[in-house]
């Protein structure tokens, strides 16, 4: 099985454990990513902020590229790349003129008709249906799976389970032996792209978050965003002076949570690239 | 600004029609940043359908449009599905091309110009030189000076940039768009 792959930026750089453990897992499970050549930046928000036609053109020329490779499945774990081509893909089927000028930029006719999987739906179509067979060592731990907004939002395009409790990563979690508690915070903003620019912000946003899921007994947060998980674990000193209080709850992604199930290795896993060290029980079968 | 004149373009480039909204102010409720705006989502709306041109003018200088994170929880709770993120983006270019920035976003304004030259230069984003010319743009110089070394010991940050091939194509994408230099 072979599908196309758009990493990201982030997964090249501050989100590498991401990209190590989806490819780890994929090749347990017999699954190739096989990377878009030449992809660029999405434009992320600061196109969609500053320059309309940019936010569309950028995400579009990764489209063409699939496209020119052949792919029909595009694999796309970043959240915020994700929305950016789903956006992108239904802006240019509803908006002829827009279209026609991003063509024309590209000079390239985009068919613009491949599907595009965010990494639940990649998790949910090729890993799940192997992950009874796949698990090894059951996590056994009480977990907060936290959504954001980008994977649920908006409602209409995104088309998650239930966009204000959704529970796709939960029960995935609990295909892996793991306890997902109930919480209130799952869709809630992580302050997302201020990591810099306004870090209070981040810092009390993430702080709220974190808060509610440690009072709720989470030992680790799962997550399936580069951004959110930067905010959440490497953004920990600003949450930190917000609740006036030490927080030690781990923020993990989903896919190296698999990964440790599966029986990887910790280090295979990237796990030794967090901020917050992680301390994560599994149960040997 | 004439009257109606924002709320029109409004319509114009984002489809949205903002008589819709009756003012209930559930996106007032749900916004994660609402109690830091000088104006709350659910008077934006009542301004741009006041249509008043001191309104217009006071929203492209509000803090409130930069503050949104276009976190989409406002429009994913509006009885009427109106979609405000995306008025919010047309109102922040507006503002933008307008010189109407409010001071306190500058911070923000200068990331978002500074993602976009290591874009426009790389055609991936290079999160040092993203944050060196941010830091020389912003004068923040000594922001996150703890942050880096711990990056950069986990291997999460390149010091050269990755350069995509195609650069005449990249370079055709930015062509007669607004430089992204400091303004």
């Amino acid at each position: 099985m072979k599908l196309g792959f758009y990493p990201g930026c982030s997964l090249t750089g501050s989100s590498r454990e991401y990209n190590e453990s989806i490819l780890a897992i994929s090749k347990v499970a017999g699954i190739e990513l096989a990377e878009i050549p030449d992809w660029n930046c999405c434009g992320a928000t600061a196109a969609h902020n500053l320059n309309h036609e940019l936010s569309v053109s950028l995400p579009a020329r990764n489209l063409a590229l699939a496209e020119l490779a052949e792919m029909e499945e595009l694999v796309v774990p970043c959240a915020a790349c994700f929305n950016r081509l789903v956006m992108t893909q239904r802006e240019l089927n509803e908006n002829e003129s827009l279209l026609a000028i991003v063509s024309e930029k590209l000079q390239f006719k985009l068919k613009n008709n491949i599907k595009i999987l965010n990494v639940i739906q990649f998790l949910e179509k090729y890993v799940l249906p192997q992950l009874d067979e796949l698990v090894k060592k059951p996590l056994n731990q009480d977990v907060a799976c936290y959504y954001g907004c980008l994977l649920v939002r908006p409602q209409k395009v995104m088309k998650a389970d239930r966009f204000e409790d959704p529970m796709s990563m939960d029960l995935i979690m609990q295909k892996l032996g793991a306890k997902a508690i109930d919480w209130p915070f799952k869709t809630e903003c992580c302050g997302a792209g201020f990591s810099v620019s306004k870090t209070e912000i981040v810092g009390e946003l993430s702080g709220k978050i974190v808060r509610n899921a440690v009072d709720r007994g989470a030992k680790a947060i799962v997550v399936a965003c580069p951004m959110c998980h930067s905010n959440l674990d490497m953004r920990r000193p600003a949450i930190e002076s917000y609740l006036k209080r030490k927080v030690d709850v781990p923020v993990i992604y989903i896919t190296q949570a698999i990964a440790l199930a599966m029986g990887l290795t910790p280090k295979q896993a990237g796990l030794q690239r967090h901020f917050v060290p992680v301390n994560l029980s599994v149960t040997q079968n | 600004m004439k009257k109606n004149e924002l709320s029109q373009n409004v319509r114009q480039f984002t489809g949205v029609d903002v008589v819709e909204c009756y003012q209930c102010g559930k996106c007032t409720a749900g916004c994660p940043v609402a109690d830091k705006m000088d104006i709350r989502p659910s008077v934006i709306m009542r301004m741009l359908q006041s249509g008043d041109a001191d309104s217009e003018d006071e929203l492209l200088r509000s803090l409130s449009i930069w503050l949104c994170l276009t976190c989409e929880t406002c429009y994913s709770r509006c009885p009427m599905e109106i979609d405000i993120p995306k008025v919010m983006d047309y109102l922040r270019q507006r503002s933008l091309a307008e010189g109407k920035v409010h001071k306190e976003a500058r911070d923000i304004v200068s990331f978002h110009k500074s993602f976009l030259n290591s874009i426009e230069s790389n055609g991936r984003l290079h999160e040092v030189g993203l944050v060196m010319d941010y830091k020389l743009h912003s004068g923040n110089l000594l922001q996150d000076m703890t942050t880096a070394p711990g990056m950069l010991s986990r291997g999460k940050l390149h010091i050269l940039p990755e350069r995509i091939k195609d650069r005449k194509g990249l370079s055709r994408l930015f062509k007669g768009q607004t430089k992204n230099k400091k303004s």
